[in-house]
């Protein structure tokens, strides 16, 4: 298929990931904003989405402080930030119509109707109840969006191109947001502190919708480090690394396989994937959590771009 | 005022033409409120699969949906085996014509055309001289916008023979009308156009270089989603199953052309492109040109890939060289011309021009360069301070412009609000000329003047379009008896449950 075209569907795919994953983290810090024991410590809940995002700069050069009129602002309406869940769906319909000869119409329909939908919400004046209406709606298009692709699209190249770019912006998301909490995570301590603490760590497993899930795999009461398991090394856990890599290495195989070819991107992937089954969580956690994410997501766009070299331009 | 027009429905009378039975009784038994919700819908569907145009200079509106009339025009299929005759006649001598000025040149020899017509032409492309095409094809694809003003004869207004768009809605049409009125279909028994693409793939194929495999590459080239009719653009590339490239998506080495594809470079041999000559090759034509391949013009003089439509093929539909067109017919292919030219004064002869400087008032005058209703005076909607001015311009550039009579274009009628009404047509089929042979969907695309008593169908000057039908000729139902009679007995089967 045209580099163009595979290019576009590997950033149509992320921008969709980003605006769903964008949703999650307002509706998570709109709910740690509603507990009794909201700002009673540290960092507020607002300026942690923002952190999760990696865009704290830009943001405090246009708004100064982080609370709830801000950050749904620049998160989710902000023309200015690339990022924004408005940007995000905009972006995305630019790529699918430039692509639109490889999406089927059903999934066409989900992006069109969803930049339509989305010249009709503002920021101004919205209430709580209307915010989460809002979220509620990006989560769904962007559901309906993968739901179209997984039931109506051919499966080759153009597929694994889009597959390859939801699982590389998932497993970049989850990185990040982890690492905003593991930067004050002290591994002598590996249980969850009191009041705040503990909602913290339920909003980033919130923010991954995966809350149910870790009570469901440890039947436990949060800790930190199960958290971290979970959302690194657990493979059942969809949203988790290594679960990510599982299926960017699968993709990136079916690609090599129908092309006849193995490439940088194929080598790259696997590593990441060895690295992360053979992760042992106490070690990693010895070696600095923190670092350890960094290093993830530094590796994580080095893929990113590898793919783009070998296939996109 | 211009006559009164001849109505394809109700002709000059009340009397219902046969072609209309159908339509009139469906219009007669249905409740206007109905239609109403069925026009609503028609644009939620429009809108939704993002059936739209740009409008330039318009930065507001930027995607903007061309407004649908639920009412279908209808001809007879004996009407549509007259015009489509024409049309056949009329591109063949087109494309002789194209191959002529470009080769040998009889027909300025012979004194038909005056030589500087051509040559002198904007359009003219010299690079073009003593190319050999496929099967000495230059249009491939062809819109001839026809009209007409009583029941029998029909007018070629306008030849577009560069990039005529608007097939998508042709198309698109069809299918939302089929979605909205299934009952209606099953009535009529109306001629398929969903073959269009078809038919496009194997007539493009038909043209591929010598060089070419057996199984051509095929693309169609657009110049990018902030195009007007990108929409459309998309639209047949995926229907045709083919690749959808920019300028940026194609290179040319050693004068074979390929496209950047995930598995390196790929070899194209036709590309059905969608930008104007002026574009194409900043190395032979605008040098600004960002959307365009350099060394494609090179790689298409050497044979190594065909440009449906070819090159220089503007001189063909201009409006001066339009008054031509009979001539051009007779001169090739020696028979008289089957489709009509609407009479035209040349303005760059004295005489003509004298003429139409003292009937302004009741003429249409257009730029022999324009298109898409813009730069042109219609007499009679025009005020005294319109006329003087554009009678200045007329006597500054004669030779930019023509004249025609103000023509009482057909209606047909439409649905507008308050209910029916007629409004005028054209009609826009679209003729496809392979090296095996010329091929024409039974149709086109009938845009409409929405707006009371005007004569402009242009989508820019507030045109519509409507779903264009071919059905049986009423009376041949003894043709196909068998067929009808099981028509009528599903018919009133669903009557008798109902």
């Amino acid at each position: 298929m045209l580099s163009r075209h595979a290019d576009s569907l590997f950033w149509l795919a992320r921008y969709v990931e980003r605006a769903e994953n964008t949703a999650r983290l307002l509706e998570a810090a709109a709910r740690l904003s509603a507990m009794p024991v909201a700002h009673a410590e540290g960092a507020n809940e607002w300026e942690m989405a923002v952190a999760a995002t990696g865009t704290l700069d830009s943001f405090a050069a246009t708004y100064g402080e982080a609370n709830a009129r801000t950050v749904v602002d620049h998160l989710a309406f902000s023309s200015t930030n690339p990022s924004s869940i408005r940007s995000c769906l905009e972006t995305a319909r630019t790529n699918a119509r430039s692509v639109r000869t490889a999406l089927t119409m059903d999934m066409w329909e989900t992006i069109n109707l969803g930049w339509l939908e989305m010249r009709r919400f503002s920021a101004a004046k919205m209430n709580r109840q209307e915010l989460s209406d809002f979220l509620t709606w990006v989560k769904e298009t962007s559901l309906r969006f993968d739901g179209s692709a997984y039931r109506t699209m051919l499966r080759n190249d153009a597929y694994y191109f889009l597959r390859l770019g939801t699982y590389i912006e998932r497993a970049d998301f989850t990185a990040r947001i982890l690492n905003v909490k593991a930067n004050v995570l002290d591994p002598d301590r590996p249980t969850v502190g009191g009041g705040f603490d503990y909602y913290q760590w339920s909003w980033i497993l919130r923010s991954v919708s995966a809350l149910t899930s870790y009570h469901w795999v440890y039947r436990e009461n949060l800790k930190p480090h199960l958290v971290a398991d979970l959302l690194i090394l657990k493979e059942e856990m969809p949203r988790s690394l290594v679960s990510c890599y599982d299926n960017i290495t699968r993709f990136l195989d079916s690609l090599a396989r129908d092309y006849g070819r193995q490439g940088p991107s194929q080598r790259r992937a696997r590593s990441t994937l060895g690295r992360l089954q053979g992760c042992d969580l106490d070690e990693l956690f010895k070696a600095g959590l923190t670092d350890f994410l960094a290093d993830f997501v530094w590796d994580n766009g080095r893929l990113g771009a590898a793919i783009a070299e070998q296939y996109l331009e | 005022m211009p006559p009164v027009a001849f109505d394809e429905m109700n002709g000059t009378g009340d009397a219902c033409r046969a072609a209309y039975g159908l339509i009139k009784s469906w219009l007669d038994a249905t409740d206007p409120e109905f239609l109403k919700r069925r026009q609503q819908e028609a644009e939620f569907l429009f809108r939704r699969i993002g059936i739209t145009f740009a409008v330039y200079g318009d930065a507001e509106a930027d995607e903007r949906i061309i407004p649908f009339d639920i009412v279908p025009r209808v001809l007879t299929n004996s009407e549509w085996g007259t015009l489509s005759k024409g049309l056949t006649q009329r591109v063949t001598a087109l494309n002789r014509f194209l191959a002529d000025i470009y080769g040998k040149g009889d027909i300025i020899r012979a004194g038909i055309i005056p030589e500087q017509l051509v040559y002198q032409n904007p359009s003219f492309r010299p690079e073009m001289l003593g190319v050999k095409l496929p099967a000495d094809v230059y249009v491939q694809i062809a819109g001839i916008d026809v009209i007409r003003t009583d029941d029998k004869d029909f007018y070629v207004l306008e030849d577009n023979a560069r990039t005529p768009s608007g097939v998508s809605y042709m198309l698109e049409n069809r299918d939302v009308m089929m979605r909205l009125f299934p009952d209606l279909f099953a009535e009529a028994r109306i001629q398929p156009v969903e073959n269009y693409p078809d038919e496009l793939l194997a007539t493009l194929r038909s043209l591929a270089p010598a060089s070419a495999p057996s199984e051509p590459t095929v693309v169609l080239m657009t110049p990018g989603p902030l195009n007007s009719a990108y929409y459309e653009h998309s639209f047949l590339a995926d229907k045709l199953g083919v690749d959808l490239v920019e300028g940026r998506d194609l290179f040319v080495r050693d004068n074979v052309v390929y496209m950047r594809t995930t598995e390196g470079p790929q070899r194209v041999d036709v590309i059905y492109r969608r930008i104007d000559d002026d574009f194409l090759d900043p190395l032979v034509f605008r040098p600004d040109s960002v959307i365009g391949v350099p060394g494609l013009i090179s790689a298409y003089r050497a044979g190594n890939v065909t440009l449906a439509n070819a090159v220089g093929t503007g001189v063909a539909d201009d409006k001066a060289m339009y008054t031509y067109m009979p001539d051009i017919v007779r001169f090739y292919l020696g028979e008289e011309p089957i489709l009509k030219n609407v009479p035209t004064w040349r303005c760059r002869e004295p005489d003509s021009l004298k003429y139409v400087l003292e009937h302004l008032p009741e003429l249409v005058v257009k730029e022999v360069q324009g298109s898409g209703g813009y730069g042109m005076l219609v007499g009679p909607k025009a005020d005294k301070a319109m006329i003087e001015t554009f009678a200045a311009k007329l006597r500054a550039d004669p030779d930019n412009f023509i004249a025609q009579p103000t023509l009482a274009l057909s209606t047909s009628p439409t649905f507008v609000g308050e209910g029916i009404a007629p409004r005028h047509v054209d009609l826009r089929p679209f003729v496809l000329t392979g090296s095996d042979r010329v091929r024409i969907v039974p149709g086109g695309l009938t845009r409409v003047a929405l707006k009371e008593g005007s004569l402009v169908v242009n989508s820019s000057q507030g045109g519509g379009t409507k779903d264009t039908w071919i059905i049986e000729d009423p009376d041949d139902d003894e043709d196909a008896a068998l067929g009808g009679g099981m028509v009528s007995q599903s018919q009133s089967q669903s009557q008798g449950g109902s």
